[in-house]
């Protein structure tokens, strides 16, 4: 065996963020290549004089679509807090604040049930809303990866990890990254249409 | 209770050979620890050994394809069954063979090669094998039970679109564990210029996995929702193929063959007992085929267009770029590695097995890689025929050769045992030879126009003599594989053992002993060059710093 000078063990590089970045960026790509089927097909539906792309009986319940909008930037500011309290050793502000962000997330995901009832799209009938609840179904699965990572991050920080922030900061990027993806949900079907 | 210690190796865990009991318990206490293992020399190997497995019926399957289509009065493939048949042979020499193949050996070797303890997120690979592992068994059956793309049963083609979200999804978290490694557990002093070549090459290749993996399974979602509910957008069963079929066809799968290339430079830095010249120019050129990420993410292949010097300038350059940027591109980097290696091999290196392998797998898929290049060169007439399934499997096959040459490099440092050499090097030359018999035929039936995926044609030329070849080719690509298998096994259980660096290596993976232990390093180790272990060998450090 060779002798090679044994070092101090090395620093952590960030594994969790590192890792929940990579995460992130496959989640772009999956919902950047959903999104470019729908505009594309929107395209070529609406290049057809007449043509509806989306059923002009179902109406987009706007206030709902809005609020989950602004339910996203209110998340994107507790996530922020918690990342400042965990730095600080606030535990109990730290664990407000992903008490909050997961209230907020429940309620996300509740607006885009209420959107669904208000829709009232039948999902066999078209190419709009195959695309529609694909994407829509596919946003809320990585809603609720979200709630359970909220969930760990606050098993972990309160169950006596305090010290552990890395892992609250990775939390933190996650939901960027979900309010990024909300905002191009919202632009191109909700506003767009 | 039982406690199951999953850091037991099967060598201790045999130790109770005597009694009836003592055998069973070894056995089940073995099995359960290579199925939950966080060590990452087991995760890669179960992808390895898998993958391998896999390739046997997908061989079999070209050749039974390569065989209908001797002559048109052959039909011993039921008429309905051979589009799923092409499918098959595609998505599981694909998905189910190259990808884990290069993933697995990247994730045995590459955290011994940055002088790591262990694997990122151990945990999220193991689940990311058995992800991969359970969809491809679900592929498999919807094929078998008439799903697939362009299947009869719907049931089944639901299940082979769900299943194959779940490949996808293993696939992505494997090579996010792999790629968060790379970047995060580095030994001190090792920075991103000094990674070893072939961890270098993985980076490149799980990151490339990370982003263009994704974007094939929100595909498969969609077509999912359509084909379960409506039908009304994608074509049903049987428009499933020409959905997904960008996955499984050039230049998206050029990237797949990434980690080729760092095991050509690694073998031959090796083999040469030096410093690798241009090292940095290798670095560059692997980058370069990695480009081909871009295809699987823009879901596009890039052509050019009939009669393009009669085109404006304008319009030329419009097709030009984006066929430089996702045909060339890729082509140039492998360009510049082959001219790396050749520089290197030009100092009379020793001839080792696993550099012959490397350098003959490279060397197939640049010829894919130009086979894609005059393939998508609208003025060639190519497009529809069987021309792009020949650079297919050069891509394909020359990985998988490349592959079992990083087996036979970093097998003793796995199992503590080697493959001799003698004994390994025919197959290498056995797989060349199967490779191109099984690929170069297509290239020139492509240019007589035989019609790709089709066993109806016009047989007026002598495409007999050249799907007979390619048959051959795949047969003899199965018997390769066998009997590289068989060697392995029986090389790896009683063969001669290894010593800690039986390469006269460079790299970190031959500081630790053979086989390396869970934990791979007893200390973390300080590097002060890419070439950490040639440090410690200075009357041969006269080559290129």
């Amino acid at each position: 065996m060779h002798a090679l000078p044994a070092a101090p063990p090395p620093a952590p590089r960030r594994q969790l963020m590192v890792g929940t970045s990579l995460a992130c960026a496959a989640g772009a790509t999956l919902m950047g290549g959903m999104f470019a089927l729908y505009l594309r097909f929107r395209e070529a539906t609406l290049a057809v004089p007449e043509s509806e792309w989306k059923p002009a009986a179902s109406k987009v319940p706007e206030v709902a679509t809005n609020i989950m909008l602004i339910s996203f930037a209110v998340i994107f500011v507790m996530v922020q807090w918690s990342v400042y309290a965990a730095r600080r050793g606030h535990k109990s502000y730290v664990a407000l604040s992903l008490g909050l962000t997961a209230l907020f997330s429940v309620a996300i995901i509740n607006g885009q049930v209420f959107t669904y009832t208000q829709m009232r799209l039948p999902i066999r009938t078209g190419t709009y809303e195959t695309m529609f609840y694909a994407i829509t179904g596919t946003f809320i699965a990585l809603m609720i990866i979200g709630m359970i990572f909220t969930l760990v991050v606050a098993f972990r920080h309160l169950g006596g990890r305090s010290g552990d922030r890395e892992i609250v900061t990775a939390h933190a990027i996650y939901w960027y990254f979900m309010g990024a993806v909300y905002t191009a949900l919202w632009l191109f079907i909700y506003v767009a249409k | 209770m039982t406690t199951i210690d999953p850091h037991v190796a099967g060598a201790g865990a045999t130790a109770v050979t005597g009694e009836r009991t003592g055998d069973r318990r070894g056995v089940l206490t073995s099995v359960a620890d290579w199925i939950t293992s966080t060590d990452h020399k087991k995760i890669g190997r179960l992808f390895v050994g898998t993958s391998l497995l896999v390739l046997l019926a997908v061989a079999a399957i070209g050749a039974l394809l390569g065989a209908e289509r001797i002559d048109a009065t052959s039909d011993f493939i039921d008429a309905g069954a051979l589009p799923q048949l092409f499918s098959a042979y595609r998505v599981l020499l694909t998905f189910g063979v190259v990808v884990p193949l290069g993933l697995g050996l990247a994730i045995s070797v590459v955290p011994l090669q940055l002088g790591a303890r262990s694997l990122a997120f151990p945990r999220l690979a193991l689940a990311g094998f058995w992800g991969w592992l359970v969809g491809a068994v679900l592929v498999i059956v919807s094929f078998v039970a008439n799903g697939g793309p362009g299947g009869g049963d719907s049931n089944m083609v639901d299940l082979f679109l769900a299943a194959h979200v779940l490949v996808i999804v293993g696939l992505v978290a494997a090579a996010g564990a792999l790629a968060t490694s790379i970047l995060t557990t580095r030994a001190p002093g090792m920075n991103m210029r000094r990674v070893p070549l072939f961890s270098w090459s993985a980076l490149v290749y799980a990151i490339g996995l990370v982003l263009a993996l994704p974007v094939l399974a929100g595909t498969l979602v969609l077509l999912y929702v359509d084909h379960h509910y409506a039908r009304t957008t994608f074509g049903g069963n049987t428009g499933l193929g020409g959905w997904l079929g960008y996955a499984f066809t050039q230049p998206a799968t050029v990237l797949y063959a990434v980690p080729v290339f760092g095991l050509l430079l690694e073998t031959v830095a090796t083999a040469t007992r030096k410093r690798l010249p241009l090292r940095g120019i290798g670095l560059v050129g692997i980058g370069l085929v990695g480009t081909a990420f871009l295809a699987g993410v823009a879901q596009v292949d890039a052509s050019l267009p009939q009669n393009l010097l009669d085109m404006s300038f304008t319009n030329a350059v419009q097709d030009i770029v984006p066929y430089l940027l996702l045909n060339g591109l890729p082509l140039l980097g492998a360009v510049v590695v082959l001219l790396v290696f050749l520089l290197a091999a030009a100092g009379r290196p020793r001839v080792l097995a696993p550099m012959v392998f490397s350098f003959f797998g490279a060397g197939m898929v640049l010829v894919g890689l130009l086979g894609n290049a005059v393939y998508h060169v609208g003025d060639a007439q190519l497009a529809g025929t069987v021309f792009e399934e020949g650079a297919w499997i050069y891509v394909c096959y020359g990985t998988v050769l490349a592959v079992m040459g990083g087996v036979a490099y970093w097998g003793p440092k796995l199992w503590g045992r080697v493959i001799p050499d003698l004994k390994v090097l025919p197959l290498a030359l056995l797989g060349v030879f199967a490779t191109i018999l099984a690929s170069l035929p297509y290239y020139v039936a492509g240019f007589a126009d035989q019609p790709a995926n089709a066993t109806q044609f016009d047989y007026s030329g002598p495409q007999n003599l050249w799907n007979i070849l390619a048959t051959v080719g795949h047969g003899l690509m199965l018997v390769t594989v066998l009997a590289f298998i068989g060697l392995a096994v029986t090389s790896f259980r009683k063969g001669e053992f290894a010593g800690d660096d039986p390469w006269d290596g460079q790299t970190l993976e031959w500081a630790t002993s053979s086989p390396a232990p869970f934990a791979n390093f007893a200390e973390v180790h300080t590097v002060a060059s890419a070439e950490p272990l040639l440090d410690l060998k200075p009357s041969r450090t006269e080559g290129i710093a």
